[in-house]
């Protein structure tokens, strides 16, 4: 038999004042791995961490670390630790003070928790720091002492608390690549919190996008890039245009979907859905894979520009079809220009890259 | 002048009534009784000669020497156990009460009412017909009342306690609420059970509103007129009954001068003692 | 977890509710005895009675001392506040100095009040200033002042500066500025400052009692009864009405203060 995985959860659910804050939540994490839990703000992402962090008690639902039931542990005796959104950093104590602080907590000696801690600050680059106090540090480098706090103890997993969410976005970018090379170096399996889809898309394994307290879709960023399983797992990972339809046939493993302002489109079957003629659909595809061209071509629409805006190293136009009231996103890379004076382009979706979604 | 220069030329305007009168009521009296304490009186005559004949006298009798140190002596046990008494009654409020501006105003309530009538109130509860003497009888413990309970040191520490617990509480509160929750969690999470978290993270996080209560209630309860008046009986006098005594019976201002100075000396040193020492204790806590 | 935890808070709670049973009995003790039909104050108890409020009621001596503590209060409070204003106002907008003002006017806190009175008593006398309810008066401004000014610079440190900025922004001058947003957003921490002041100088006692002359505030007047008693349940049915009185104005005054955004009780400001 294969060994347990590090974490699992079982139909976790915590309700405030009757208000679920995580419903029936169940996934696993694997040794080594660096897991997202991504989502809005007020999706139930930090409780459903807190709940594993022990802090608070689930209603309902079972957590095993490394195949052991710890529902009912206090904080203190699971084998978790946590790198708080506040950091946390203990205000009485120096940078030594604050990591040493769970090695005393266990009893360790004090040349192991010496040698610890020193091996701790060159792991975060603040050689030298250990008699700073809290107040002098910078945002970084607190996030990064409470990093070390954490990780001194040698954790099972290491939860983080939208830990780069207080740094500015230069320093966020650097912390993203420092954070996944000391994951890979050390080894632990780290559960991650983040509202931001680049963040979790840039640097984990596997992501849990939540909503509304219910864990919508577990996979890799390729896969929820590529193929999310539902409009809000869609429209929360990058940018998404949605069309509205009705099934009106099918055709091997195709259906025939009828937009409004498109006409009829054969649209894959991913993932086997029976689609019955009359069910209403969505029709999902990403801006970078609409095509567009200044003549005609066969299945293309006539597309007034409504906008366009200059990202650098690519634009992205809104064009008006039909009707006009939904308009489209396309992006232009840098290379294809548009005519001075064009007022209208061609749009075209390649069925491969549509995606047909359940309202 | 520069814009910063009127500003501030504006503050200290604005200021200078208030520091008038503080330098009318407090900052020349002071100094005046600090001149007074190196005066002597002559009956009804002041000499104004500088001599250190009331601190000389203060200090030939040993009268003086044992009433003052009793006097802090009460002080300090009155503070240390209202500080004792009233900690976890803080700690509550802060963090496990629901309603704290309630519990907040319980605490408070009974402090605005007269203070020499909740003094007085203590009187009556450790007197010989008293609310205690009246249960132990009836109770059939006793025969006849007893007398140990009133006019001594005990009975004064007591009624102090009781006196000044809202400053012990209420500074105390202040600085457990300005605890970070998640400093508490993060304790927790690096192994710590609920006894080591308050040792290691609320206690010297909340040593601020200790040292504050200490001073807050030291400072009123060493000169403290009233309580040894009316419940201290004559082991149980203070400093303050003698300092008044020099200003009415004995007549004798220089003396009450020379022992209000040192008092004022006394109870600084001891506190800023006590302050040290508390927040060394505090930052040996690792 | 759970139950440990419920255990522990109820623990506390009970802890918390015998302190206060603590605070409270002797502090009940004097209602009781307002309407206890005797004249001694001890047990046991002799029967219901109302007649002390009315004997209080009679009183004249306690009604021209309870007269003169109002005056002295309200004189107190009112230019203490007035005082903590311009204190408040100043340190809290940035002056060279600011600690050591700060500190001045929090000095009174950490002089005993037997030493203030007596050091008063001294100035003035060698001041030939005779001694009357203005004396009291003065000797209670020390008193009030850091409660005033504590009060007010917690809540003007609240006060978020750029609002004012706003105000002029949206074309208001300095004084509709100062009237329409700086005073109703003070104005709380003006009366509580007001209320903690008149009852700090309402209940002193030492300082009246060096300062007063022949003018007798209230707590001198109790002093007096308390030792030598023939009118000892007047003073209690007195005390009891103002007990009331007090717990009135003390509840108005955190209601007052929690309407803004400081969520401490008044004393916690010093």
């Amino acid at each position: 038999m294969s060994s347990p995985p590090l974490l699992e959860i079982r139909n976790l659910t915590k309700r405030f004042k009757d208000r679920p804050a995580v419903e029936n939540a169940g996934f696993t994490i694997a040794r080594g791995e660096f897991f997202s839990l991504l989502g809005p703000s007020g999706c139930g992402k930090t409780t459903l961490l807190r709940l594993v962090g022990g802090f608070i008690p689930p209603d309902d639902g079972t957590i095993f670390i490394d195949g052991e039931d710890v529902t009912t542990r206090p904080p203190e005796k699971r084998l978790v630790n946590t790198v708080f959104q506040s950091y946390a950093i203990f205000p009485h104590l120096d940078v030594a003070g604050n990591i040493a602080y769970g090695l005393r907590s266990e009893g360790v000696a004090a040349a192991e928790r010496e040698r610890r801690v020193t091996e701790a600050l060159h792991l975060i680059s603040l050689s030298g720091y250990g008699r700073r106090r809290p107040h002098e540090l910078s945002g970084g480098e607190r996030q990064r002492v409470a990093l070390a706090r954490a990780l001194v103890k040698r954790p099972k997993l290491l939860l983080l608390d939208e830990p780069l969410g207080a740094l500015d976005k230069h320093l966020r970018e650097s912390m993203q690549i420092e954070l996944r090379q000391i994951q890979r170096e050390v080894g632990i399996s780290f559960l991650f919190v983040t509202h931001d889809q680049e963040e979790a898309l840039a640097m984990s394994d596997r992501i849990a996008v939540m909503q509304h307290g219910r864990v919508l879709q577990v996979a890799d960023p390729k896969t929820l890039y590529d193929a999310p399983n539902s409009r809000a797992v869609a429209s929360f990972i990058g940018t998404m245009n949605f069309f509205h339809g009705r099934v009106i046939g099918s055709d091997g493993a195709a259906v025939v979907v009828d937009l409004p302002d498109f006409g009829r489109l054969p649209v894959p079957k991913n993932g086997g859905d029976n689609f019955a003629p009359g069910t209403m659909v969505t029709v999902a595809i990403r801006p970078e894979k609409v095509t567009l061209s200044p003549v005609p071509a066969p299945g293309s629409v006539e597309g007034r520009i409504a906008s366009i805006t200059y990202l650098g190293d690519r634009s992205q136009i809104k064009l008006a079809v039909g009707t006009g009231k939904i308009p489209v996103t396309a992006i232009l890379p840098q290379e294809q220009s548009i005519q001075p004076g064009a007022d209208a382009l061609y749009v075209s979706m390649p069925a491969v890259s549509i995606l047909l979604l359940r309202d | 002048m520069t814009p910063a220069v009127a500003h501030a030329a504006r503050g200290y305007l604005l200021l200078t009534p208030a520091m008038a009168v503080l330098a009318f009521t407090m900052a020349a009296p002071l100094g005046l009784l600090l001149a007074y304490s190196f005066w002597t009186q002559h009956g009804l005559v002041v000499d104004t000669r500088l001599t250190l004949a009331a601190y000389a006298a203060i200090l030939s009798d040993p009268g003086f020497a044992l009433v003052f140190l009793r006097s802090l002596a009460i002080a300090a046990m009155a503070s240390l156990a209202a500080i004792v008494l009233a900690y976890p009654v803080a700690w509550f409020i802060a963090f496990r009460a629901r309603a704290k501006f309630l519990w907040l105003l319980l605490v408070t309530i009974p402090f605005w009412t007269s203070y020499l009538l909740r003094v007085f109130a203590w009187k009556v509860i450790l007197g010989y017909n008293g609310v205690i003497n009246s249960g132990l009888m009836a109770l059939h413990l006793v025969a006849t009342p007893v007398t140990f309970l009133l006019y001594n040191p005990v009975a004064v520490v007591l009624t102090l306690i009781h006196g000044y617990a809202p400053f012990a509480v209420l500074p105390i509160y202040v600085s457990l609420e300005k605890i970070d929750p998640s400093l508490l969690e993060a304790a927790a999470d690096l192994g710590d059970n609920p006894a080591k978290r308050f040792f290691r993270v609320t206690l010297p996080l909340s040593m601020s509103g200790v040292i504050a209560a200490f001073v807050l209630i030291f400072i009123p309860a060493t000169g403290d007129y009233v309580t040894p008046s009316l419940v201290g009986g004559a082991n149980g006098l203070m400093i303050a009954n003698l300092i008044q005594a020099q200003f009415g019976r004995a007549d004798n201002w220089p003396l009450g001068a020379a022992l209000a100075i040192t008092t004022i000396a006394a109870v600084s040193l001891l506190c800023v003692l006590a302050a040290t020492g508390a927040r060394r204790a505090a930052s040996r806590i690792r | 977890m759970t139950r440990a935890r419920y255990g522990k808070v109820r623990g506390a709670a009970a802890y918390a509710i015998l302190y206060l049973l603590f605070l409270y009995a002797p502090v009940l003790l004097l209602p009781l005895f307002s309407f206890n039909d005797s004249v001694f104050v001890a047990f046991p108890l002799s029967g219901l009675t109302g007649r002390w409020y009315s004997a209080m009621a009679a009183d004249e001596e306690m009604r021209i001392a309870l007269f003169n503590s109002l005056k002295v209060g309200i004189a107190a409070s009112v230019a203490s506040t007035l005082l903590g204003l311009t204190i408040a106002q100043v340190l809290t907008r940035g002056i060279p100095g600011r600690r050591l003002f700060a500190g001045f006017s929090n000095l009174p806190l950490f002089i005993p009040d037997i030493v203030l009175g007596i050091s008063l008593l001294i100035l003035m006398t060698r001041l030939a200033i005779p001694l009357s309810l203005a004396t009291v008066i003065l000797g209670h401004l020390a008193l009030c002042l850091p409660f005033a000014a504590g009060v007010l610079l917690s809540r003007f440190e609240g006060f978020d500066l750029s609002l004012e900025d706003a105000s002029r922004d949206l074309g208001e001058n300095a004084w509709m500025t100062f009237f329409r947003v700086t005073l109703p957003l003070v104005l709380p921490g003006i009366a509580a400052s007001l209320i903690l002041s008149f009852v700090v100088s309402f209940d002193d006692f030492l300082i009246a009692f060096f300062l007063c002359g022949t003018d007798t505030t209230l707590p001198v007047y109790i002093w007096g009864e308390l030792r030598f008693p023939y009118k000892l349940p007047n003073v209690l049915a007195l005390g009891s009405t103002i007990l009331l009185a007090s717990t009135i104005l003390i509840v108005c005054a955190e209601w007052l203060r929690r309407r803004g955004t400081q969520s401490q009780p008044a004393a916690v400001a010093i």
